[in-house]
């Protein structure tokens, strides 16, 4: 151990670094309730989109019961041609799950990449890595995705994650960036850099635990993103029509005129499941800042205000 | 809004940093001025790099329902403003119809130019979208302020339910709001477009107008501010806690400073720094919600525009909008990331 790591464990700004020992901090973790349940309802929809399919009835199936409101044997009614809103909500969740795990981990690892190279190495690179990040920035997500896709007509997933990722890790990019143009120049961070480490060490040891928090909050931040991008692009009809998704559910509703005919049953399911796997991921991150950034979870006694 | 205001004394910046304050405001307008250009420039090339061709596609839709002259692909290319002879001479052409705002002919509406188009259409998007985000972010920053400050307490224990409203499709929540308050439960708000076309109100400004409009914009505009304002309370928040734990705000409670300005003055102020310079990222993001808002609503804005040359494969039309929305949110960031360079004087050292 050098003396480097003797200052680190001194500043109390440096305290992210201990999270990185996550191994022996189960105890913490779970008293989290917040993290707590958000693992159990992200858990329930990955249990549901793996096994989900093989236990409900076939999604597609066509029956007479058109506009049925929900019932034992349809537990969220039918849709306009007798398809049963359960299954499909069922069956949808797949989709969400991959292209929100996808293009979320592409996304974050992009960001990563570019957002503390740049911002630590300074100079010709960040101004250079900058200007990437800004022109990506600037160029708002869903109209470029839009498009995209208008010239692609692609019906399959891959193309989707990768446009999905490729446009929108601009935003945590330019956090990472922002946030370690702040921390470089931290005395710990100084010393290790006097001290004569490898720039690769110092992100490594001395910056990256530090922006742990912000970088777990980004790609949960860029799951959600992903899937609301992909169920507004399906919305408004850019989708794969065939290919089950909320999106797409809440696409042929609206155009369908469920809200017309009152088939609430129909188009609330889909964008709760939305909201509700948002939120489940969310609640993770909230947890798991609890559990790795301290400044978050110690209460300070100040009782005065 | 400088330390010297505390002093009493009236401290002018030193000739050195002003200098520093010119420069980066000058580095910063060359940032964009390249990053404007890379923009049009990817506006020129997307439809020659992507392999679905927006004149094969047309014919293709064309032949389906009938029998086509033999120089129509021409007469498309030149219709879709592609450009004739190499990519150079394309790229000039392409340019200079720019400069003159020539971005070719709806086929929608045909022959309207893509200009009057989007013309017509962006008032309504940018006062829709514009008064909605102000709003949000205000009410964001205030909310996220008083839970940082009060961690703990009930109103800070209500914050995860706000996670739900970020993470709700912003067009989900207009189908919602159109069940609960225009068609179906109260018939309070009207449920589409941006005035009362049934009637016989002329756009423009007399009142019967502008109170139409404002009516019909309520319902859009709730569902952008709801589904806005959880990310900025939430960022607001988080950053007020981490900075309350400051070395400098534990200092100033030291010093019995009161409580309100110790709130505002020293751990709001700086935590709101982050938020402003993400003012402009979210923008795109608000953008992007809205357009789909547009589409649900009926709401004649330019997302709407968007969405309706999507399903037409109105080329010219989806590009141009593309262009002004991009350009659109470019000058936002410009503005917000000189206003951040005069917040906070850290941002302004080259490095």
């Amino acid at each position: 151990m050098s003396s480097v790591t003797g200052i680190v464990q001194i500043d109390p700004g440096a305290a992210g670094a201990g999270a990185l020992r996550l191994g022996g901090r189960l105890r913490e973790i779970f008293r989290s309730r917040r993290l707590l349940a958000g693992v159990c309802i992200v858990g329930v929809f990955a249990g549901v989109g793996i096994v989900g399919p093989f236990l409900v009835q076939n999604a597609n199936t066509l029956s007479n019961h058109d506009w049925a409101s929900p019932s034992l044997s349809h537990w969220l009614g039918t849709n306009e041609i007798g398809q049963d809103v359960f299954a499909q909500l069922v069956v949808s969740a797949r989709a969400s799950l991959e292209i929100g795990a996808g293009a979320g981990l592409i996304a974050t690892a992009i960001s990563i990449l570019i957002g503390i190279s740049g911002g630590y190495a300074g100079g010709i690179v960040d101004e250079a890595l900058s200007l990437l990040t800004n022109v990506v920035l600037v160029i708002p997500t869903l109209p470029l995705v839009i498009l995209v896709l208008a010239y692609v007509k692609s019906n399959s997933l891959l193309p989707l994650i990768l446009i999905i990722a490729l446009t929108s890790w601009a935003a945590s990019a330019r956090v990472l960036r922002a946030q370690t143009l702040s921390v470089r120049n931290r005395e710990y961070v100084l010393a290790a850099r006097v001290s004569g480490e490898r720039a690769f060490r110092v992100i490594l040891v001395e910056i990256l635990p530090n922006e742990l928090p912000v970088i777990v909050s980004n790609l949960i931040f860029a799951m959600i993103f992903a899937i609301l991008t992909q169920a507004g692009l399906a919305f408004i009809g850019l989708g794969n029509p065939t290919m089950l998704t909320w999106g797409n559910m809440l696409n042929i509703a609206y155009n369908d005129e469920a809200l017309s005919f009152g088939a609430w049953w129909w188009f609330i399911p889909p964008g709760a499941c939305i909201a509700l796997l948002g939120m489940g991921l969310a609640l993770i991150n909230f947890g798991l800042d609890e559990v790795l950034n301290p400044r978050l979870r110690v209460y300070r006694p100040g009782k005065s205000r | 809004m400088r330390s010297a205001a505390g002093a009493g004394t009236a401290e002018r910046p030193s000739a050195e940093e002003e200098e520093a304050q010119v420069r980066y405001a000058f580095r910063k307008l060359g940032f964009y001025l390249v990053a404007a250009w890379v923009a049009v420039t990817l506006n020129f090339l997307l439809p020659r790099l992507i392999p679905g061709n927006p004149v094969e596609i047309l014919i293709s839709r064309m032949s389906q329902s009938g029998t086509i002259p033999a120089d129509e692909d021409q007469v498309l290319t030149r219709l879709l403003g592609l450009g004739t002879g190499n990519i150079f001479q394309q790229y000039w052409q392409y340019l200079d119809g720019l400069a003159h705002l020539q971005l070719g002919l709806s086929i929608t509406d045909f022959p309207t130019p893509v200009s009057t188009e989007i013309a017509s259409s962006i008032y309504w998007t940018l006062i829709l979208v514009g008064t909605a985000t102000v709003i949000s972010w205000v009410l964001g920053i205030v909310l996220g302020t008083l839970a940082g400050w009060k961690r703990g307490s009930k109103l800070d224990a209500i914050i995860p339910s706000t996670t739900l409203l970020t993470a709700m499709p912003y067009f989900w929540l207009a189908l919602i709001l159109i069940y609960l308050f225009a068609t179906n439960v109260w018939h309070i708000f009207p449920a589409g477009q941006g005035y009362n076309t049934n009637s016989d109100i002329v756009p423009g400004w007399n009142l019967a107008f502008l109170g139409s409009a404002v009516q019909h914009a309520l319902l859009p505009a709730l569902t952008i501010v709801i589904s806005s304002v959880g990310g900025w309370l939430l960022g607001m928040r988080n950053l007020m806690v981490s900075t309350l734990s400051d070395d400098y705000v534990v200092a100033a409670e030291a010093r019995g400073l009161p409580p309100r300005r110790i709130m505002i003055s020293y751990a709001a102020r700086n935590a709101v720094l982050p938020s402003v310079a993400g003012f402009a990222i979210s923008l795109g993001f608000v953008v992007s919600g809205a357009i789909v808002v547009e589409y649900v609503f009926s709401y004649p804005g330019i997302g709407f525009k968007l969405v309706d040359a999507v399903s037409n494969d109105d080329y010219p039309l989806m590009q141009g909008i593309f262009l002004v929305i991009t350009l659109a949110v470019l000058g936002a960031n410009l503005i917000v990331d000189l206003l951040y360079g005069f917040i906070d004087p850290r941002t302004r050292l080259s490095r």
